[in-house]
């Protein structure tokens, strides 16, 4: 059972009999679907979140959201992605009686996940904005929120460029699990060319190599992004 | 100054500042001020460091929330917390020691951002009408570039601010806060983060504002500065206004004993 040999009759399923039709369409698409939305839903929360934690504490609504978001963020941080995946598909969903197809719920837990996660890194952002930015855009007559969105929050993505990126790297890698759920992914399509005459050899490497292009791609991208956003500064 | 008719346009009574540095400690930075500032006058406070001047003056816009007493401004008291302080902002123009323009927008950009969002959230926020929104827009445009022109520095309005020197950033930080026409500036020691060559371009325009009538409240470590342009100068020690008076009065014969030794150690 030589390499050689085996790579052959990979390469004749994968290629020559048309299965890397379905590792694009099906496969790359839902692993890149779900770490896209799952990424642009993990931003909205995460920016919400970091917005109540840095808000001023002396009236009573900002504490009471401020706890409300702790227990989120102390939620999808304490359990592992794959529970919470099971939780929603077969707990929760069935529980309220809505059916939610694997992929879309594949693309809802990654959001509030990685909200969790974004949460974080965005508060970290804000406050490495210089205070004197929100004094300034107060001091104009803007809001609290105003000052927030226009001033402090754009400068803020900026600084956590890198992260957010990261982030998004972690989310395409975490993408692997959504099998539990029945939801087709890269890794999916590869186990079912491998089921076909058994060898996992070949269609495993293949899968590996799928993942770390798509991962090296990304980094570049946002390392381009990131020096363009440097040069609008200039 | 007698024969101006003299209304009132910010009376403070009672003015209270503390910091709590712990659970123990608290420190008192405003100690029960009094004071009335009145339209068209000209208010440089000077004093040592830590003797509670920046504090007082960002408790004027209610930067710094007072933990005791009121600020009229208007006939409204700004430190009720009912009060809707963004409104009455928007009638105290401020400039900062570190000038604080906003890094993510252009220098037109910086001017217009205030009189662009301030006036279609009054047309109706969202779901005011293009037109009137495009409207305010090149209102605002015209009227940034006019500042521009002022201040000299047409042909940078296109630019970030991390491209300009101090002096050009502090001379459109005043710019920005006068796109709101307000009815009073606050000055929070302008001239002090920039180099020596710089000063003197900013203190030119601080100069041709009060020239024109503008209300406006100083703090200065620029003793000549005061002293040409101020008509009030207040000196503060200890959180308290220990002297006040006009140049004349302060520089020349200064009563309290803090102030003569402080005066010795800055002229």
């Amino acid at each position: 059972m030589d390499f050689a040999h085996q790579w052959e009759k990979f390469w004749l399923l994968f290629y020559t009999n048309g299965g890397y039709k379905r590792v694009f369409s099906e496969g790359l698409v839902n692993t890149l679907q779900i770490a896209i939305l799952g990424l642009a839903i993990g931003i909205v929360i995460g920016t919400l979140i970091a917005a109540v934690k840095v808000m001023p504490k002396y009236k009573v609504l900002p504490r009471i959201l401020d706890g409300v978001c702790n227990v989120y963020v102390g939620f999808f941080r304490g359990t592992p992605l794959v529970v919470q995946l099971l939780m929603a598909y077969y707990v929760i969903f069935p529980l309220i009686g809505v059916t939610v197809s694997s992929l879309n719920t594949c693309i809802l837990v990654f959001g509030l996940n990685s909200g969790a996660y974004v949460a974080e890194i965005m508060r970290a952002g804000i406050q490495s904005v210089d205070r004197g930015q929100m004094e300034a855009g107060r001091a104009v007559g803007l809001s609290y929120a105003a000052t927030m969105m226009k001033i402090v929050v754009p400068q803020a993505v900026k600084n956590i460029l890198p992260t957010l990126g990261n982030e998004f790297i972690a989310l395409i890698k975490d993408t692997s699990v959504v099998s539990f759920v029945a939801a087709t992914d890269l890794y999916k399509i590869f186990t079912e060319i491998g089921n076909k005459n058994y060898e996992y050899l070949a269609p495993y490497l293949m899968m590996a190599i799928f993942y770390i292009v798509l991962v090296l791609g990304i980094t570049l991208l946002v390392k381009l992004l990131e020096s363009r956003m440097q040069r609008a500064d200039r | 100054m007698e024969n101006q008719a003299k209304n009132e346009l910010i009376v403070v009574s009672g003015l209270c500042k503390s910091f709590r540095i712990n659970k123990k400690k608290i420190l008192n930075v405003l100690n029960d001020i009094d004071y009335t500032i009145y339209e068209g006058q000209k208010i440089a406070i000077i004093g040592p460091s830590g003797s509670g001047k920046s504090t007082f003056l960002r408790c004027l816009n209610c930067m710094e929330d007072p933990t005791g007493g009121s600020i009229f401004f208007e006939g409204e008291d700004l430190a009720d917390m009912k009060v809707d302080i963004n409104r009455h902002r928007e009638n105290i123009g401020m400039v900062f020691q570190q000038f604080n323009l906003f890094n993510n927008k252009t220098v037109i950009q910086n001017i217009m951002l205030a009189p662009v969002h301030l006036g279609i959230k009054k047309a109706g926020g969202l779901f005011a009408k293009p037109a009137v929104k495009k409207q305010i827009k090149e209102q605002a445009k015209e009227n940034a570039l006019k500042l521009l022109r002022r201040i000299g520095l047409e042909e940078k309005a296109n630019v970030y601010p991390s491209t300009l020197s101090g002096g050009q950033k502090q001379r459109i930080a005043i710019a920005r806060a006068l796109a709101m026409n307000p009815k009073v500036m606050l000055f929070d020691e302008p001239t002090s983060a920039l180099d020596p060559e710089m000063v003197g371009e900013v203190l030119d325009l601080i100069k041709e504002l009060a020239n024109e009538g503008m209300t406006m409240v100083i703090v200065t470590h620029e003793m000549g500065f005061a002293r040409e342009v101020a008509d009030r100068i207040l000196f503060m020690d200890g959180g308290r206004i220990t002297e006040e008076g006009t140049p004349e009065e302060i520089f020349k014969h200064p009563k309290n004993p803090r102030l003569q030794e402080f005066l010795s150690k800055v002229l």
